[in-house]
């Protein structure tokens, strides 16, 4: 028996490290081309999110070796898979850079996932794009944010349930997982609601571990919370799994988006792909992209999407259009330094404008964050968003809040002479310290 | 008011119109005949017609308003120019003030996002997507008119606040409804935005209603509007105290923006209404409290009972075991796609049928995993640990590969969708079909093993294993099998989480900690010691979930389980005997 056993093990490692030559394989074959990685989990707790942005990735790549690849090479996709492991994101990140020798890495989802990573790049210089709307409160030189930063999505969302068209809300119930990026946003939003003038009694804050799945008790005080006689709102910064039973809840307690509704940052199409949404037309999410904008690039995108993933039925969504853009910019910039050596890709990224996805174009600031639309969506019976509000201009994502009390006097610069992430215009200083 | 004066008056005509509405569960009037299924719905407009013109001569001569149709097509047609969402809401607002039964149609539909405005011409219509056209109807008559391309006709968009305002206008149209949940659905409205032009129609819809209940709610409407009117003190003073005896959330809410805006003896009768009312509801939600508790340690129960086999009986830490239950479901959706594809009127009976089927798919799967990794392992817990925890990981990615890593959609059959209420108790219709599956999976299982052979060798084997073999019991099959149970249990807990859970290749791992737990809490080895520990963690948690949230709430129940495990390391329900540790 023993010796069975061991005979396995020992054909399992022997599997393992052929299937691990195999990876690494084509990431050797050739030098006449330009890698790039692609850091998302492919197995584990985010897999459910962030295997559409790999394929997004290889999708993009494909297109641009179709039209003739990069400086006249080729671009290769090297994939790891740093499987929901936080620590491992930082090992394969090492790895991407320092075996495979990488130009730049397209990945993370979680902050914690890219916080793990920051050292790494850092150390290694090399250029990280991070496509989700995230907290804010850093910029560092080697990474690029091309999803929203609280500016770009939090505070315009509740903007717009202020206003006479979103039901004048004077009530409100922030509701999030209990981790960093929540935690923050819900930190920033409170401090904005108290600077509108919203009395603290009318602010209720709440936190569910993560992939919360009983929110019996939850929905009834929110419904409780909102029979005080003022028009109330929910905020969720509620993450991944959580929300399908946060929603199937809502809709079984007859919580209706005209009486209460709930304002998401979290939710995307690729979320309510696993909910029926019927009982939910109305409630609301902010993103800077929805599949359901009417134009013509995004038409040609949705388009490409489904031949290259050989399922009509697979959503776009936002985090995809971020890669989209951060893709184009990167492609952009290396062309403007004739080079995909980081330092100077770095140096070219700043002012580099793309076209997005929502009709218009976005441009990379000196903070590593871009412009980008906000867009307030209404969730219809077809599980799409129809878009209800947009802002009138393009929003530049502001990484440093100036809503919380430590980060107001900060800005970042990546600019020569300034070159800095977090300069405090109070002390002249480089080196000021945000919240979190 | 004009609107409610021909409302009155022309009971005949618009209870025609209603005859083939429903009530959608939200209030809207919904008129899917009315729209779509022309032929059921012109007969009786045509029979009717007759006579509806005789009313509509009555109804010019008796009211100034004179909603004739010209100028209700005036009105609609203004939504072709509103622009934003604010002046479509006064385009809704002049529609509703002529009090037309007829202007019903266009609201709901767009309400429902089903109107449209015509480029060529900025007519406007009720419109139906299909494919790439949109069928076009009369917004008045609902005549078919036509189709037009996608890209011809814009669709009127709604929003939270615009549908609402339809809500409300619609509330005062269908307070003379022939069926009875519209008018509730009226009254309901009516009370939540009460208004003093209100009490009029209501006091005419109080005298003719003939439903005592319906009545009741017609009354807390009109007490409703009283209190924002300028009627007398003591007329407000009965007002307050009519909806005090109501007694809900609802009611809380009116009197609560009452006190703010009132004075003087309604002020103070008002706020001890609410006090009244808020200490009641303070009863109501122990109740509730106790409720979700019974509610989640049903679900505890059924993730739990199949790792009480396992486990329990067979002592093998099986980390596995949320996986069979994602197996479950993950059958459940598989069930649900066939019969979407080629049975849909069997819809309501898919958990049925998934449920046989997710059980042998389980059964089969632990089978394998029994005989191909468990039974060289049995003894060695810490291997077993590692080898299941191994096999966890390639079913995950094993379902990861084969539906995709996203949620998969498992829909709720009709009766398993809403809520009803017991006094102030809002139940949710899923949340009582579950605990009434645990509790009858637990007895069926309780059954097999006190009163069945199989049970008896089960129980056998699992005492004294080799005393057990000497008395001819193949005891490899009977742990073969008992595995089989356990995990097909577990299978069929999938298909009831489907109901309230992700179905993702990660639904196993929220439930295995929690098993563990309740399988620690309740004491190996007793399956009833399982069903109390479920149902004590799962109102422990929801007592202290309302105080001290979430997050600390099972941070504060996991100290306790560590505590009590200290005093009692063999849980609520030692199993006594001479049973040999394996």
């Amino acid at each position: 028996m023993r010796g069975n056993f061991s005979t396995i093990t020992k054909m399992l490692s022997a599997s393992v490290v052929a299937a691990g030559l195999m990876m690494s394989v084509p990431a050797r074959a050739a030098d006449d081309t330009i890698k790039v990685g692609i850091l998302h989990s492919l197995s584990g707790t985010m897999a459910i999110s962030e295997t559409t942005l790999k394929d997004a990735m290889l999708m993009l790549i494909d297109e641009q070796n179709a039209k003739g690849g990069l400086l006249g090479k080729k671009l290769e996709a090297v994939v790891v898979d740093p499987a929901s492991n936080w620590p491992l994101f930082a090992e394969k990140a090492r790895e991407l850079i320092s075996k495979d020798k990488v130009a730049a890495v397209f990945g993370c989802w979680t902050s914690v996932s890219r916080k793990s990573v920051l050292p790494v790049f850092s150390e290694l210089d090399n250029i990280l794009f991070y496509p989700v709307q995230y907290e804010g409160e850093e910029s560092e030189r080697n990474v690029f944010y091309t999803g929203a930063a609280p500016n770009q999505q939090a505070i315009p969302a509740v903007d717009y349930l202020m206003s006479a068209d979103g039901g004048s809300v004077k009530r409100w119930v922030l509701e999030g997982t209990d981790y960093v990026y929540p935690r923050t946003t819900n930190k920033i939003l409170e401090a904005y609601l108290k600077a509108k003038g919203v009395a603290p009694d009318d602010i209720m804050v709440n936190y569910t571990p993560f992939g919360f799945s009983d929110w019996q008790t939850e929905v009834s005080a929110i419904k409780k919370f909102g029979s005080a006689g003022k028009k109330t709102a929910v905020v969720s910064t509620v993450n991944g799994d959580a929300n399908v039973p946060f929603y199937k809840e809502l809709g079984n307690q007859g919580v209706k988006a005209e009486d209460i509704p709930v304002m998401a940052f979290s939710v995307g199409e690729e979320e309510l792909a696993g909910l029926d949404t019927a009982p939910l037309v109305g409630h609301l999410a902010a993103w800077n992209y929805f599949e359901s904008v009417d134009t013509p690039e995004n038409k040609k995108f949705i388009a490409d999407w489904h031949k290259f993933i050989k399922n009509d039925k697979r959503t776009t969504n936002d985090p995809m259009e971020a890669h989209y853009i951060g893709f184009n910019m990167w492609v952009k910039a290396v062309e403007k330094a004739g080079t995909t050596d980081p330092d100077k890709v770095i140096d070219a990224m700043v002012g580099v404008s793309v076209p997005n996805l929502t009709g218009g174009y976005s441009t990379m600031m000196p903070n590593h964050h871009i412009t980008k639309p906000v867009l307030i969506g209404e969730i219809q019976a077809d599980g799409q968003f129809e878009t209800v509000s947009r802002t009138p201009g393009l929003v530049m994502g502001d990484e440093w809040s100036d809503y919380l009390p430590d980060s107001k006097d900060l800005i970042s610069d990546w600019r020569a002479p300034l070159s800095c992430g977090n300069f405090n215009v109070a002390t002249g200083k480089c080196g000021g310290k945000g919240t979190n | 008011m004009r609107r409610q004066g021909n409302q009155l008056i022309l009971p005949g005509l618009d209870r025609q119109a209603h005859a083939q509405d429903r009530v959608r569960p939200d209030g809207f009037l919904h008129c899917p005949d009315a729209q779509f299924n022309l032929q059921g719905y012109q007969k009786p407009m045509n029979v009717f017609r007759a006579i509806g013109l005789t009313l509509l001569f009555l109804l010019t001569t008796l009211s100034s308003s004179g909603a004739a149709e010209a100028d209700l097509r005036a009105i609609i047609a203004k939504f072709a120019t509103a622009k934003g969402f604010s002046e479509t809401g006064v385009v809704v607002h002049e529609l509703a003030a002529t009090g037309d039964a007829a202007v019903e149609r266009p609201l709901a539909a767009l309400a429902d996002g089903n109107l449209y405005v015509r480029q060529a011409d900025s007519l406007v219509f009720v419109g139906k997507e299909t494919g790439e056209t949109v069928a076009l109807f009369d917004p008045l008559s609902g005549k078919a008119s036509g189709e037009a391309a996608k890209g011809d006709v814009t669709k009127i968009k709604v929003n939270n606040t615009l549908r609402r305002a339809i809500r409300d206008a619609l509330g005062t149209l269908t307070l003379g409804a022939k069926d009875p949940a519209a008018r509730i659905a009226a009254a309901d409205t009516m009370f939540k935005t009460p208004d003093a032009a209100n009490i009029e129609p209501l006091d005419s819809a109080i005298a003719s209603e003939t439903v005592a209940s319906v009545k009741a709610l017609l009354e807390q409407a009109r007490a409703a509007s009283i209190l924002v009117s300028d009627r007398p003190e003591a007329d407000k003073l009965a007002a307050v105290a009519l909806i005090s005896a109501r007694g809900d959330r609802d009611a809380v809410s009116l009197l609560t923006s009452v006190e703010a805006s009132a004075s003087g003896a309604v002020k103070d009768a008002a706020a001890a209404a609410i006090a009244n009312i808020n200490s009641t509801l303070a009863f109501w939600d122990a109740g509730q409290n106790i409720w979700y508790g019974i509610s989640l340690g049903s679900v505890l129960l059924l993730a739990a009972i199949g790792l009480a086999i396992t486990f329990g009986v067979m002592g093998v830490i099986n980390m596995a075991h949320g996986e069979m239950v994602m197996l479950g479901a993950y059958t459940t959706f598989v069930v649900q796609q066939v019969i979407r594809t080629s049975f849909p009127g069997l819809f309501d009976w898919s958990l049925v049928i998934a449920l046989p089927l997710a059980f042998l798919v389980a059964a089969l799967v632990g089978l394998v995993i029994e005989r191909g990794v468990i039974r060289f392992l049995y003894g060695r817990p810490l291997e077993t640990l590692l080898a299941t925890w191994g096999v966890s990981l390639i079913l995950q990615q094993a379902v990861r590969s084969i539906f995709g890593p996203t949620n998969q959609e498992v829909g709720n059959p009709s009766w398993m969708s809403g809520s009803f209420d017991v006094g102030q108790l809002a139940i949710t219709w899923n949340r009582l079909w579950i605990l009434v599956f645990a509790l009858s999976v637990f007895a069926v299982l309780l059954y097999v093993m006190k009163r069945t052979p199989w049970g008896l060798q089960m129980r056998a084997v699992t005492a004294n294993r080799r005393m057990a073999a000497s008395m001819g019991i193949k005891t490899p099959w009977v742990d073969a099998l008992t595995f089989a149970l356990g995990s097909g249990i577990a299978g069929i807990a999938g298909v009831a989480l489907s109901q309230i859970d992700n179905v993702s290749p990660n639904l196993g791992r929220g439930y295995i900690i929690d098993s563990f737990m309740v399988v620690v809490f309740g004491g190996v080895g007793n399956l009833w010691g399982t069903l109390v520990g479920a149902f004590s963690l799962g109102i422990l948690n929801k007592f202290l979930e309302p105080y001290a949230g979430a997050v600390l709430g099972k941070i504060v129940v996991l100290v306790l389980i560590i505590l009590f495990i200290q005093k009692r390391p063999r849980g609520l329900f030692a199993l006594k005997g001479r049973a040999v540790e394996a």
